[in-house]
């Protein structure tokens, strides 16, 4: 009698306290499952985490050869020698007027003329301050004799429209792809729209053809 | 009593299986299994291998193209870093929309996961004093500047901490990505970003067909539904193939730079060491991959 | 057994009562029917049909969730003074209490339902089978907490109510023990939502060490004001009985708090204010408006002045123990409050956004319909459960009571 009374009582006390129980035992759970689950918690990268591979150092070519895209040539333009082959060079400083006038010169135009970066003699070369002859290709070399930054810069592709790919070939482009040798300065652009006013922005009436959302 | 509860027990049997068959016939299995998918991280490759055929299947049901959703992992010993001239940059905004291009952002309601900020050269770098609405005929418009915002995948991120259901996370490759199958809509995130980075999908996005991008990550471009966050990915579709960012290419004035910062020889190595960098908010402990320079 | 014909009892109980009951019913009834309309728009057409956007993404709902999370704390807040001073129907006391945390809670979850993009996909921030990112995030901690004071609520009201009905004695020590856990969970529930905003150091506005024993100080202010009006018509039209002293002590202890709620606010503003950082922006656009944008300068300066109108009235003794004074005040400061949790809290936090740029926000249709419909279906739940427990504590219903019932009909 007495067992049954004591068994009674604890049931009683038991059923009592589910509710109790299974709230703690809940809170316990949650908390046990949730600390443990290490690989989904939230994980700060430093900078010199993940290095468990050598990364490929790609050397620096000491030669100053890169590979860029043909020069912007006008058409027709080149080669000079078809026209400056039978030509007597004329070596004094003026403006053009005959041929080429339609270029505008703005480079230093006090202290620089023509033949400060084309070759006299050699029509289709370009020359460096000492004389030495360059080809159009590498026209690069005479603009970095004076903006020598731009073209370490350049060297290494941080200068200029990047393309190609960030672990591979990057893809070179030549300074007078984007800089007009003989008028430098950027002209302004036509910027593309403004983002809309979020004010703005409001529920689109959708046509039949798009279907209805997934969840 | 017994008949009672005999015919209790029947109205119970009825009624729950007219729900039943009431909720099922609204859906078909596939519909079914994606609700039923788990979070992105915990799957396995083959559970992986079988979303990204279904979300090939579906996106080309749904716009007549050939998709290819790539689930591609990030790449051992890369940490990406992302470094922009801030004397540059003209204000063309040529990288909000190739952005918009590549990444299959919704044009109405209109998203964009780059912010351009017009700023005065006088205040310097001022957020408040900034406009992002500039319409000028021609840019870079006299005694202004321009900053582009985007993402800067912190090392920090802030955005992972407050998700309640861990749909955000940083991969180690750097990118901080979205599940968008997981993400509830409840924008914590989008509170906790100091950058304006996250973007939510208010309405159900709209894509011209004859510009959508089909090359797509499953953690990136892939057109997404209403109700979910999105950001900028550093273009992990293409990133993760060596390929640069489209804002990167795009830029006319090469304002965008990109690389690996683990690797000693990348442009963006080569602009922390030779050029002085700053970051955005920098007080906030967030420690951006997004540095911006004077070049 | 005895659980179901309690809930059949309480059913039968509902559906009740005079010509004026269910006039309230189907007036409350009509309310969700429009909201639950405007919500359906939400519900195919995205939440774009509300006006929240990028700047600014948490708005309305999340205000009002915010204002009735501090319901539910003040309700069961009031438990400890009953006891401290004595007041005779403690247990009465509590059950309203806890009848109104319970429904507080209730609308506040709703609030967070309507607001998220998927509302299906809740489960995924469940622990065992979602991704809970405890102990990381806020919103997983507001959750777990807010569930807990749910249960405990939920467990000690049916309780009291069951026994009554049932005829038998309920477990004094299980009710005591939940009711003194409840006071600490209320704390904490109303606590862990500050810290929600709190957390966010992206958000200026928020990012102040102040929020938490702000939140709690307004909280403790509103809550209250419902129970002292529910209490004096509870004490009008039913066997309830509670003395004057009691209410007048009610209002006495939140002249309390509406002091520390002005203190602690003079002390944000002269920090703000006088250090002049670029900070400021929120507090000036909520107070007197950036350029043209002037939009909540009204509702903040409302709020101001009928807080302080009410802390004066409860504050002054001829005024507290008048009885029209008295619920004029407790209207103001509930009002107050409300402006002051929802919009006041939610809209400077995002104005300017973090870029700067100012998106002016004021709710839509669609959120104005669907906050109509979680409130009046609050308010449903809330007149069903008092209906319940004035019949079970008050009238003697029970379960003998039930057959009579069907007898008479």
């Amino acid at each position: 009698m007495k067992i049954n009374e004591i068994f009674y009582f604890m049931k009683n006390r038991l059923i009592n306290n589910i509710s109790l129980t299974s709230l703690l035992l809940t809170l316990f759970f949650i908390f046990l499952i949730s600390c443990t689950s290490k690989d989904m918690d939230v994980k700060k990268v430093d900078s010199h985490e993940g290095t468990e591979d050598i990364v490929e150092v790609k050397k620096v070519s000491t030669i100053d050869e890169y590979a860029v895209d043909p020069p912007p040539f006008t058409d027709g333009i080149f080669p000079c020698n078809d026209c400056h082959g039978y030509q007597d060079p004329n070596p004094v400083r003026r403006d053009l007027v005959e041929w080429h006038d339609d270029i505008s010169f703005k480079h230093d135009s006090e202290n620089r003329w023509c033949l400060d970066c084309h070759d006299i003699k050699q029509r289709d070369s370009l020359r460096l301050a000492n004389g030495k002859l360059l080809d159009f290709k590498e026209s690069y070399k005479l603009c970095g004799q004076c903006h020598g930054e731009k073209y370490r810069d350049w060297k290494v592709g941080v200068h200029g429209k990047r393309t190609g790919e960030w672990n591979g070939k990057k893809h070179y482009l030549l300074c007078v792809s984007c800089h007009n040798p003989h008028t430098p300065k950027f002209k302004k652009l036509k910027p593309d729209p403004a983002p809309m006013k979020q004010e703005d922005i409001k529920l689109v009436k959708k046509s039949e053809n798009i279907e209805s959302n997934e969840k | 009593m017994k008949n009672d509860n005999k015919r209790r027990s029947f109205l119970k049997n009825i009624s729950l299986a007219t729900f039943s068959t009431l909720a099922l016939s609204g859906c078909n299995m596939k519909e079914i299994d994606e609700f039923l998918q788990g979070n992105f991280r915990e799957l396995t490759p083959e559970e992986k291998d079988e979303i990204v055929k279904n979300l090939a299947e579906k996106y080309k049901k749904r716009y007549g193209k050939e998709f290819t959703v790539s689930d591609e992992p990030a790449m051992v010993g890369v940490l990406f870093g992302y470094a922009l001239d801030i004397s540059r940059c003209i204000g063309c905004r040529k990288c909000v929309t190739a952005c918009v291009k590549e990444n299959n952002q919704s044009r109405d309601p209109q998203i964009q996961w780059i912010q351009v900020l017009e700023m005065e050269k006088e205040r310097g770098v001022d957020l408040h004093h900034s406009n992002i609405n500039y319409d000028h005929e021609k840019v870079p418009e006299k005694g202004h500047f321009y900053f582009p915002v985007q993402c800067q995948q912190c090392r920090n991120p802030q955005c992972v901490t407050v998700c309640p259901a861990k749909a955000t996370w940083q991969e180690k490759d750097g990118i901080v990505v979205v599940d968008y199958n997981w993400c509830i809509g409840c924008r914590y995130c989008m509170a906790a970003c100091p950058y304006g980075a996250r973007h939510f999908n208010w309405g159900e996005p709209t894509i011209p067909t004859e510009e959508i991008n089909t090359d797509v990550h499953y953690l990136g471009n892939r057109p997404r539904q209403k109700g979910v966050v999105e950001k900028c990915t550093f273009c992990v579709q293409r990133v993760r193939k060596g390929k640069y960012p489209s804002c990167v290419e795009i830029c006319p004035v090469g304002a965008r730079k990109f690389g690996n910062l683990l690797d000693p020889e990348s442009e963006v190595r080569y602009i922390l060491d030779n050029k002085r960098v700053l970051v955005l908010k920098q007080e906030l402990n967030t420690q951006p991959k997004f540095y911006y320079y004077f070049g | 057994m005895n659980f179901s014909r309690f809930l059949t009892g309480s059913l039968k109980i509902i559906f009740q009562g005079g010509k004026y009951y269910f006039a309230w019913l189907i007036f409350l009834t009509i309310l969700t029917l429009w909201g639950a309309y405007g919500y359906y728009g939400q519900l195919t057409d995205g939440l774009i049909t509300t006006n929240m956007r990028d700047s600014v993404s948490w708005a309305f709902y999340i205000g009002n969730f915010t204002f009735l999370v501090g319901v539910a704390a003040a309700a069961v807040m009031l438990v400890i003074p009953a006891y401290i001073y004595h007041w005779g129907p403690i247990k009465e006391i509590v059950i309203f209490g806890e009848l109104l945390a319970v429904c507080a809670v209730i609308m506040s979850i709703a609030f967070v339902v309507v607001d998220i993009g998927h509302p299906l996909r809740f489960w995924h921030m469940l622990p065992f089978v979602g991704t809970m990112n405890f102990p990381y995030s806020i919103l997983a901690w507001d959750f777990f907490v807010l569930f807990a004071y749910f249960i405990i609520n939920a467990t000690v009201v049916i309780h009291l109510l069951y026994s009554a009905f049932n005829k038998k004695e309920y477990n004094k020590k299980l009710v005591l023990f939940l009711v003194l856990a409840s006071v600490p969970m209320a704390v904490g529930i109303h606590t862990v939502t500050a810290f929600l905003f709190n957390a966010l150091p992206a958000r200026p506005f928020w990012n102040s060490a102040l929020l938490a024993p702000r939140f709690l100080a307004s909280a403790f202010c509103s809550g209250p004001a419902i129970l002292l009006i529910l209490f004096q018509l509870l004490r009008k039209y039913t066997k309830f009985e509670i003395k004057n002293e009691a209410l007048f002590t009610i209002a006495e202890l939140m002249v309390y708090s509406m002091f520390i709620y002005l203190f602690f606010t003079v002390a944000e503003l002269f920090k703000e204010f006088y250090s002049g950082t670029e900070h400021l922006l929120y507090w000036e656009y909520l107070l007197f408006g950036l350029g043209d944008n002037k939009e909540i300068v009204f509702y903040s300066w409302g709020s101001i002045i009928m807080g302080v109108i009410a802390f004066f009235l409860f504050l002054v003794p001829k005024t507290r123990k008048n009885f029209i004074t008295l619920n004029i005040g407790a209207v103001l400061i509930y009002f107050s409050v409300y402006i002051e949790k929802g919009m006041a809290l939610i809209i400077p936090g995002f104005t300017p956004d973090v870029l700067g740029q100012i998106y002016v926000y004021k709710p839509s249709m669609t959120e104005i319909q669907t906050a109509v419909m979680v409130f009046s279906l609050g308010f449903l739940l809330f007149t069903f459960l008092t209906k319940i427990a004035i019949a079970i504590m008050f009238e003697g219903y029970n379960y003998e009571k039930v057959n009579i019932l069907k007898k008479i009909k």
